[in-house]
Order: C-alpha cells, then sequence, then structure tokens
C-alpha cells in the first residue's frame, strides 16, 4: 500500500499557511507602540487559572479605588463566587451598596445590593461621569482586558506606566503624562501608587503588586468562563486526538488493499 | 403498483416510504455507491469541511439569536449575557465566531485547490459558478454578523463598506440611505442586518444542495484532472471517502477547538469589545481577516469608485474563470509553467491580506498595487496567453495507469476494490 504523506503534509501547510498569515496580520496593527511589559500571568497558558488570592486581593482595589469612577456593568456580585469568596460574604458585599429602585410610589430610591445584582455603577449616566471628570469618561471595566490590543499587559503597562513627562513634552491641562497610553497623554490621574492600599491579607502593597492583582481580578470579570474553558479544552483536544489517531487508523486499513 | 419506485430497500418501514418518495434510493446512489476517483488527496476534504462548516454555524448560530437582542442600545449588553449567563453561551458564541474563521480558511483552501487542479473546467463551469455565487454570500453573510455585536468595529465596518454604495454615481447616495433605513448606520440598520445574517444562511444551504447536485451529474475532478475510465479508476463514496473524510473532520476540528478554548479573540479586534460610539472613529478600521485581501484591492488605487469597481471586479472575474482558461488541461500537474504562476497569485493573495491589515502608507501602498495589479494580470491576461503557448506534459492514459508503472493493467488488479464495496 502507498499512503501519502506529501499531500496530508501539503493540505495541513496550506491551511497552516492560511491561519499564519491571518494570525501575523494582526498583531502587526501595533507594531508602532511602545512595547508593553510581559507580565506572567497565572491565568494564561493552556492550563492557566485564576489565582484566588491575588484576584480577591484585585477585588479589594477595584472596590476601594477603581470603582469611585470606573463601572462594572457587565458583571454581578454573585460572579464574586468564581475568585473563591463564599456565598454569604458575596451577600455582605452586595448588601454594603445600595443600588437605584423605585420604591411603592414610584418614586427613586435606593436599596441594598443582592448578589444577583450588576455591579453599582458610580455614576447615574455618562454626563454625570464626565461632569466629575474633567470631560473625560472612564471606560466601563467588565471586558476592558479584552477591548485593548496587549491585553492583560496593556491595562498593567498602563497603572504602572505613570512617569514625568519627558523635557519638552507639552502637556494640557487636566491630563496626565503615561508612557503607555497611545499618545501619553490621559486623563485618568495615577489611580495606583506603593501602598495605595492597604492589604487584608497583609501581602507587600507595592505598585507592581497592586497591579498585578487588579488586573488578575479584571481578567476573571472579563473572562469569568476562563477556567471552565481551559479545562474543557484540554479534554476535548485529548479526545480528538485519539479519535484522529482512530480514524487514520481506520482509514489506513480501509484503504490498504487499494492502489492508487 | 403503477407509480411506485422499485425499491431495494429491505426494512419494510423504509421500504414504504421508499416506493413513495425515493429518498434511501437517492442517497444510496449518491453518497453510498457514488462512483469516486480513487485518487483524491485530502485537498479533496474540504468541500465537505465545508459543508461541516455551514452546518456548524447554523446550529449555533440559531441557538444564539435566541439570546441576541438587535436593538443599538442592547446588542452588546445583549452578547455580554450570552457569554455569562447563558448555559455554555461563551462556547456558542466563540464557536460561532471562530467557526465564521475556520469557514473562510476551509473554503479559501477548496477554491485554491480548484484552482491548482483545474476543477472550474469543462464540463465543470456551471458547478465553479455556484461555488462563486456561494461565496459571494458567504462574505456578505460574514460582514452582516460582524455586525451584530454592535462593538466599535462592527459599527465602523458598517459605515465604511455600506458607503462603498455611495461610490455608485447618480444614485449611489439613495441606495446607501435604503440600505441604512435612515441617514446614517443605526438601530434600523442593525435590525435589517439581523434578519438578513439570519436568512442568507438558508439561501447558502440551497446553493450548497445545488453545488453538490451539479456536482453529482458532472462527478469529481481529481488530482490528475483526467475523467475516470471506468469502475478500475473509481471507488464507492461509502465506505472509502467517508472514512478518509472523518479523517480530515478530526484534524478540523482539533484545529477549531484549540481556537475556541484557548485563543477565541486571537482573530478578532479588541475594539469590537467597546460599545458602538459614532462619536468615535477607531484609529485603524480593519475588517475581519478574510476579508483583508478585498479590502486591499479596494485601497489599491486612490479612488472610491475605481476602488470598489476593483473589489467587485476581484470576485465576478472568476465567474469568467472557465473560459479565461483556455488550456485544455486541468491539472497543473501537467502545466509546468501555469504550476509556477499558481503559487505567484497564492503568494500575491496573502501579500494583499497582509497589506490590508496595515495603514494605507509607506511600503504598503505599491505592494498592495503591485499585488492588485498581479491578481488581475494572472486572470485576465495570463491565463488565456498561457493556455496557447504552454507546452503540456503528456497525460496519463488512466487514473490507475500511472501507479502501475505505465504497463497494461492486469485484469483482476484494477477490479479488486470495487469487490469491497
Amino acid at each position: 500500500m502507498r499512503i501519502r504523506p506529501r499531500n496530508l503534509l501539503g493540505a495541513g501547510l496550506i491551511g497552516a499557511a492560511l491561519l499564519a498569515a491571518s494570525l501575523f496580520a494582526a498583531p502587526a496593527r501595533a507594531a508602532e507602540e511602545i512595547e508593553l511589559p510581559s507580565v506572567s500571568w497565572s491565568f494564561s497558558g493552556l492550563f492557566g487559572s485564576f489565582d484566588r488570592a491575588a484576584a480577591q486581593r484585585g477585588f479589594q482595589i477595584y472596590n476601594e479605588v477603581c470603582s469611585n469612577c470606573h463601572s462594572l456593568k457587565e458583571a454581578y456580585y454573585r460572579d464574586l463566587i468564581g475568585i473563591g469568596l463564599s456565598p454569604q460574604q458575596v451577600k455582605d458585599v452586595a448588601a454594603s451598596k445600595r443600588v437605584p429602585t423605585t420604591d411603592d410610589n414610584g418614586q427613586p430610591a435606593e436599596r441594598p445590593a443582592l448578589p444577583s445584582d450588576h455591579f453599582r455603577s458610580p455614576f447615574p449616566n455618562e454626563k454625570a461621569a464626565r461632569a466629575a471628570n474633567n470631560g473625560g469618561l472612564p471606560p466601563d471595566q467588565s471586558v476592558i482586558v479584552k477591548a485593548r490590543e496587549g491585553g492583560p499587559d496593556y491595562v498593567y503597562a498602563i497603572l504602572t506606566g505613570y512617569v514625568d513627562p519627558p523635557p519638552g513634552f507639552k502637556l494640557m491641562s487636566g491630563l496626565n503624562y503615561n508612557k503607555y497610553f497611545p499618545g501619553h497623554q490621559i486623563a485618568m490621574p495615577q489611580p495606583l501608587r506603593d501602598g495605595t492600599v492597604t492589604y487584608i491579607d497583609g501581602t507587600s502593597n507595592v505598585l507592581d503588586q497592586e497591579a498585578r492583582d487588579v488586573v488578575t481580578f479584571l481578567t476573571y470579570i472579563a473572562n469569568p468562563e476562563l477556567e471552565e474553558r481551559h479545562r474543557m479544552g484540554i479534554k476535548v483536544m485529548l479526545f480528538l486526538l485519539l479519535l484522529t489517531g482512530l480514524s487514520y487508523a481506520v482509514k489506513r486499513k480501509l484503504w490498504a488493499n487499494v492502489h492508487h | 403498483m403503477v407509480g411506485l419506485h422499485q425499491s431495494d430497500v429491505k426494512n419494510p418501514v423504509l421500504r414504504w416510504i421508499d416506493t413513495r418518495l425515493p429518498v434511501i434510493t437517492m442517497l444510496q446512489k449518491e453518497y453510498g455507491v457514488f462512483p469516486t476517483p480513487k485518487n483524491f488527496n485530502y485537498f479533496w476534504a474540504f468541500g465537505g469541511l465545508s459543508m461541516v462548516c455551514l452546518m456548524i454555524m447554523i446550529a449555533t448560530g440559531i441557538f444564539l439569536a435566541m439570546a441576541y437582542t438587535p436593538n443599538t442600545t442592547m446588542a452588546f449588553d445583549s452578547v455580554e449575557r450570552i457569554m455569562r449567563d447563558v448555559n455554555y453561551g461563551w462556547l456558542l458564541r466563540y464557536g460561532h465566531e471562530n467557526g465564521a474563521s475556520m469557514f473562510f480558511i476551509v473554503v479559501y483552501v477548496h477554491m485554491f485547490r480548484g484552482l491548482y487542479y483545474g476543477s472550474y473546467k469543462y464540463p465543470r463551469e456551471l458547478l465553479w459558478m455556484l461555488g462563486v455565487t456561494i461565496f459571494l454570500v458567504m462574505m456578505a453573510t460574514g460582514f452582516l454578523g460582524y455586525v451584530l455585536p454592535w462593538g466599535q468595529m462592527s459599527f465602523w465596518a458598517a459605515t465604511v463598506i455600506t458607503n462603498l454604495f455611495s461610490a455608485i454615481p447618480v444614485v449611489g447616495e439613495t441606495i446607501v440611505q435604503w440600505m441604512w433605513g435612515g441617514f446614517s448606520v443605526d438601530n434600523p440598520t442593525l435590525n435589517r442586518f439581523f434578519s438578513l445574517h439570519y436568512l442568507l444562511p438558508f439561501v447558502l444551504f440551497g446553493l450548497v444542495f445545488l453545488h453538490v447536485a451539479a456536482l453529482h451529474v458532472t462527478g469529481s475532478n481529481n488530482p490528475l484532472g483526467i475523467e475516470p475510465k471506468g469502475p478500475q479508476d473509481t471507488l464507492p463514496f461509502h465506505p472509502y471517502y467517508t472514512v478518509k473524510d472523518s479523517v480530515a473532520i478530526c484534524v478540523f476540528f482539533l484545529v477549531f477547538a484549540f481556537l475556541v478554548f484557548f485563543a477565541p479573540n486571537y482573530l478578532g479586534h479588541a475594539d469590537n469589545y467597546i460599545p458602538a460610539n459614532p462619536l468615535s472613529t477607531p484609529p485603524h478600521i480593519v475588517p475581519d481577516w478574510y476579508f483583508l485581501p478585498f479590502y486591499a484591492i479596494l485601497r489599491a488605487v486612490p479612488s472610491k469608485l475605481g476602488g470598489v469597481s476593483l473589489m467587485f471586479a476581484s470576485i465576478l472575474i472568476l465567474y469568467l474563470l472557465p473560459w479565461l482558461d483556455t488550456c485544455k488541461v486541468r491539472s497543473a500537474k501537467f502545466r509546468p509553467i501555469y504550476r509556477v504562476f499558481f503559487w505567484v497569485l497564492v503568494i500575491a493573495c496573502i501579500t494583499l491580506g497582509v497589506v490590508g491589515s496595515q495603514q494605507p502608507e509607506g511600503i504598503w501602498v505599491p505592494l498592495g498595487q503591485v499585488a492588485t495589479a498581479y491578481y488581475f494580470f494572472h486572470f485576465l491576461v495570463l491565463l488565456p496567453v498561457l493556455g496557447k503557448l504552454e507546452p503540456t506534459l503528456p497525460l496519463p492514459e488512466s487514473i490507475s495507469q500511472p501507479v502501475l508503472g505505465g504497463g497494461p493493467l492486469p485484469a483482476g488488479a484494477a477490479a479488486k476494490p470495487m469487490e469491497k464495496a
């Protein structure tokens, strides 16, 4: 019998080439920007999962710092279960927030949040957000990690990228210099510094640690399915590898007597 | 028995059906014993793979539509709800998103296979033209679907692409407003795009049916590009090619699964996770990767009408391909010069794809122009001329012959595969 590894290889190569061409095309877009720091994340890689302690510290930072300006409107308080909070802790976190509702007379009112509520937004609408922030709109952070080229590395870079502007740089009033932000002028004042939060678990609160923790939390919020996806992916890939092997064996046996 | 079909089916219930509506006989004839050239390589699996892709897209799409809201104020959030609240919604949505990429990869390989082996030539011209129509409808469907999540790229791609039609003299503006259902891309646009995005896959299904029906009239081409001379050159479709295609389907799913589970956003664009904002134009507006070559052709000339015409011409030219290629020999195996230019075309298309992803400045402009020029030169000049001048290699007697060393066929050997059927 004669198998045709050459053709199989050819088919694979063309497919791979097309895929590679498309992949090559994607990162090329961001080429002109400054190289982002490359951080090693607990959630990257085929077996990646969220460092629960880091994500919980990250939530503490979001809660104490970010949430003063940034909404997280796609996420629910119940999502905090996924970073290791107990149902009771989630209830307590939610109950400490007040969300808008209407009372029995139809008048605007507030009530304590439930685990099933979306995260409370700091401003009632975009105009209020802009008015409170010198005209700038703090973006919603629900999928911020997916909404920027570079993802978690980019968000980490922004948080740690506040430096003094180079001499001669004309900084517009009300803006801040950030070496990783496109154009370097960012409306957000430096949100995190060494010691901005005091961690409940006693972890060192240097800026690098704070940035890593909040990015871990935000990556979880953007991809709450990530761990389930990775687990299922491994199983599916192993199953498919086995099935590919089996079907190829069947094919070879069936075609053994065909001369072509 | 007047009017009843003579069925060979044994099972009495199936037989009752088959005598009145011979679907089982039809399936047996078209997918069971259907004589298929025995020398296919794995490139011939990509037609079947496209069918698998279409079914994946329809299956995931129907479930996505159950949870998606086609309204500008709710579309983005409804996609996030699918990702977070719908059971396995992330799997459906990432599967649908990456399924589109897989669909285009598979169809592009399928098309280049047709180009290499001359599958568009007599008597398969109509089969090829139906294929080009499928490709066109696929592109429309892909574009419409890209708009639905209502992110920044959705909105701005919709604005750019619909505005292309404004290049049409006199009636352009009117046509664009008619497509929008207003004076800009807005809620009516999103509503009709959703409706059409749900409709077109079923049109595709119909076209695929015709494509396969036409295929079963002429029979498949094969790597040698010569017609089977008799039963010694063919195998029954089942089990030989059902099993061989199964191998290809498994490998296809391996690649697909890797994308869905481990790199679901790799082929997407980050800006589409920013909700659509008509007041803020993203710095780089790019279509999905599978449109990039056409995007590069669009921008190759500094004239809107010119670019739009070239872009549409680049696809419409494929309808004429069976007549532009004047060579009677199908397979590039026996066309030493064409074989080289085929690869030049592949490189030109990949170059166009890379150019399409870049800002139109610097080296990318002339590079895109050269690649565009070659694309048209290849089809309009090279193929007609090459067919007249190229010295082709001698064709083998039959599909069985080249393997058996060119000698006369041993009587029993060639018939053997058929005995297994």
